[in-house]
């Protein structure tokens, strides 16, 4: 690979390519950061002035009204503390299912692989659709429960798909031959060898499953009519788009007055960022794991 | 003892006849127990609302549960393709998803081929880390910015707009532009993220492949042309084949958080209407057959693409 300061050997259509491939690159580049950028301005900014489109660099007259509102907001912390412990809870039980099965897919010598893998890929075609989900869930009592948002698709066929080419792929047979000589059964060999060994695809999975939690919308939509019990989500929806900006009303009245939706708009900037701060605060962390992940997915289906 | 069993086990004695799924419940327990509890997970919650599609084909009958009303046949769906919503639903579930694959398809290839000629390292990884990210954010926040940021009078993409002479659309409350923004923002969202698999097909590409293209004296664009994108190819059928399985089902939660009464001439689509007939309206059998209905399409275009992929490309699913 040559680097861009090589620039022997060049003719001048490439340095104009690469000319362009840089503009390309920071354009995308702006274009995706400046939103971000832009919302986390406004939501410190003067609300007149980002209304009025005097916000645009950087924050003017930079006032906290709208997080010291959120911080005062109730719904907010229940659905915040709510969605902890379903992400938390739900992603335990994701692994505690999807992990020892995908390591049971990946042994050659089990009988029932083929059958077992083709029952569980066809559930990725072909569902029983929303209402006949809808009514085994309200048969089995699971509506507005939160066990709804822990055990129903706990395993993800995908994942599963993922750990199991992992498994297959990156512990050699020899190394459950040996261990069996001297005594290992399945259960240990998976809990001390096997996994110690897929740090990688453990923490790739489980943070598909985190995500997948932690953004989950349509649980709370579909199953849960009790507030107590709604998740983050759920209430951002009502915050961000059905306008139900603060707790005592859409700026009707109540302890907040007539300036209320004036600061509205400061609100809603303010809960994107509370909202979304979580994953920005582990995304540097993570974000090292994606090209692998994804390659070890991609290896075969 | 010479057994010529492929499947034998080191830790236990051979066995003698060829195992059987039934002979190796014994010597695999400990494997059975570990898969069981995903076998049951799979069976209840994807298993048995399959077999309550039936439901679409009966009354619903609360006393008799999901299976037990009187046998109606095909009345729901008669109902369905008769009802006045019928030319609508279809008209616009078929218009968001077919821009949605014909648009945001490509353009995770575009980007990525665009990545893999950045050769500073530190820039690319930066934009790497930073395409990545949309990714991760929720629907609702995902729906939420677009509401505070194209709103004609207060958001900055509208102000954007109006400077050059655009202003005055309401993007997110006409019906013209429901589409294109519901596109646009799903590419800006999830572009970046479907770009790594063809980065990981990219990398896998021989370097030799590159070197010899240059002692051949080929550009750097007729490298992209004739090396790359043919590495690319088996990658992007496959996905093309999956894509179009989900022709009709794409991003029920998205368009059912862009609706508003501006823009639902153009937003219903089937799987919001089920919803709305459904779990708000209760009428179990109608929108369990309008959901049914939705399903076998798209396992006909899936079918169909795969079986094009297959015959020209030799490339396919199954």
């Amino acid at each position: 690979m040559q680097l861009i300061t090589n620039s022997k050997g060049k003719n001048k259509t490439d340095i104009l390519f690469d000319a362009v491939v840089y503009l390309v690159c920071l354009l995308i580049f702006l274009s995706i950061v400046y939103p971000l950028y832009f919302v986390i301005i406004a939501s410190v900014s003067d609300s007149t002035l980002v209304s009025t489109g005097q916000v645009t660099i950087f924050p003017k007259n930079i006032s906290f009204f709208g997080y010291s509102e959120i911080f005062k907001d109730s719904r907010i912390w229940t659905g915040y503390s709510n969605t902890l412990l379903y992400t938390v809870l739900g992603t335990a039980v994701n692994l505690l299912f999807t992990l020892p099965a995908a390591y049971v897919l990946s042994r050659q010598e089990f009988r029932a692989r083929r059958f077992l893998m083709l029952t569980f890929v066809i559930t990725l075609f072909f569902n029983g659709g929303l209402i006949p989900t809808y009514l085994l869930m309200k048969d089995m009592h699971m509506t507005n429960t939160m066990w709804v948002f822990i055990f129903p698709f706990c395993v993800n066929v995908y994942n599963l798909i993922i750990a199991r080419s992992f498994f297959e792929n990156s512990i050699p047979k020899e190394l459950f031959e040996a261990a069996s000589m001297d005594g290992c059964t399945h259960f240990k060999f998976f809990l001390k060898v096997a996994l110690p060994l897929s740090k990688a695809v453990v923490s790739v999975i489980g943070l598909y499953y985190l995500v997948a939690h932690w953004n989950d919308f349509f649980t709370g939509l579909i199953y849960i009519r009790s507030n107590n019990l709604q998740p983050l989500q759920i209430v951002l929806r009502d915050i961000l788009l059905s306008n139900q900006v603060f707790s005592q009303g859409a700026g009707a009245g109540g302890s907040a007055g007539g300036y209320a939706q004036q600061y509205a708009d400061q609100v809603k900037y303010g809960v994107i960022i509370v909202s979304t701060l979580p994953i920005l605060i582990v995304y540097p962390f993570i974000q090292k794991y994606f090209d692998k992940g994804v390659m070890i997915g991609s290896v075969k289906g | 003892m010479i057994s010529k069993n492929l499947y034998e086990h080191p830790a236990q004695p051979r066995a003698h006849k060829k195992p059987t799924v039934l002979n190796t419940f014994k010597r695999d327990h400990q494997l059975w127990i570990m898969i069981f509890p995903a076998i049951v997970v799979i069976f209840i919650f994807n298993y048995i609302p399959m077999y309550g599609i039936q439901l679409a084909f009966r009354d619903y009958d609360f006393s008799k549960g999901l299976t037990g009303g009187a046998w109606r046949g095909l009345f729901y769906f008669r109902q369905f393709f008769d009802s006045y919503m019928f030319a609508d639903l279809m008209k616009n579930t078929v218009a968001i998803s077919l821009a949605t694959v014909i648009l945001s398809f490509p353009a995770p290839i575009i980007l990525a081929l665009l990545i893999n000629q950045v050769r500073w390292k530190r820039a690319k990884k930066t934009l790497q880390t930073t395409v990545y990210l949309p990714h991760f954010i929720s629907i609702v926040v995902m729906v939420g910015l677009l509401n505070v940021l194209l709103s004609p009078n207060s958001g900055v993409i509208g102000h954007i707009l109006s400077s050059v002479g655009l202003g005055d659309v309401n993007l997110l409350g006409s019906t013209g532009t429901f589409v294109p923004v519901y596109v646009l923002s799903e590419i800006w969202q999830h572009c970046g993220w479907n770009s790594i698999i063809y980065l990981a097909a990219l990398s896998t590409v021989d370097p030799q492949l590159y070197d010899s293209s240059k002692i051949d004296g080929a550009s750097r664009w007729q490298t992209i042309k004739h090396v790359d994108i043919p590495a690319l190819i088996p990658t992007i059928i496959i996905l093309f084949v999956l894509s179009m399985g989900n022709v009709l089902s794409t991003g029920f939660e998205k368009v059912f958080l862009m609706q508003n009464a501006l823009n639902l001439p153009v937003s219903e689509v089937i799987a919001t209407y089920v919803y709305k007939i459904g779990i708000i309206s209760n009428q179990f059998s109608y929108s369990a057959a309008i959901g049914l209905f939705n399903t076998v399409i798209n396992f006909v275009f899936l079918y169909a693409m795969n079986m094009i992929a297959r015959k020209s490309s030799d490339i396919s699913l199954w």
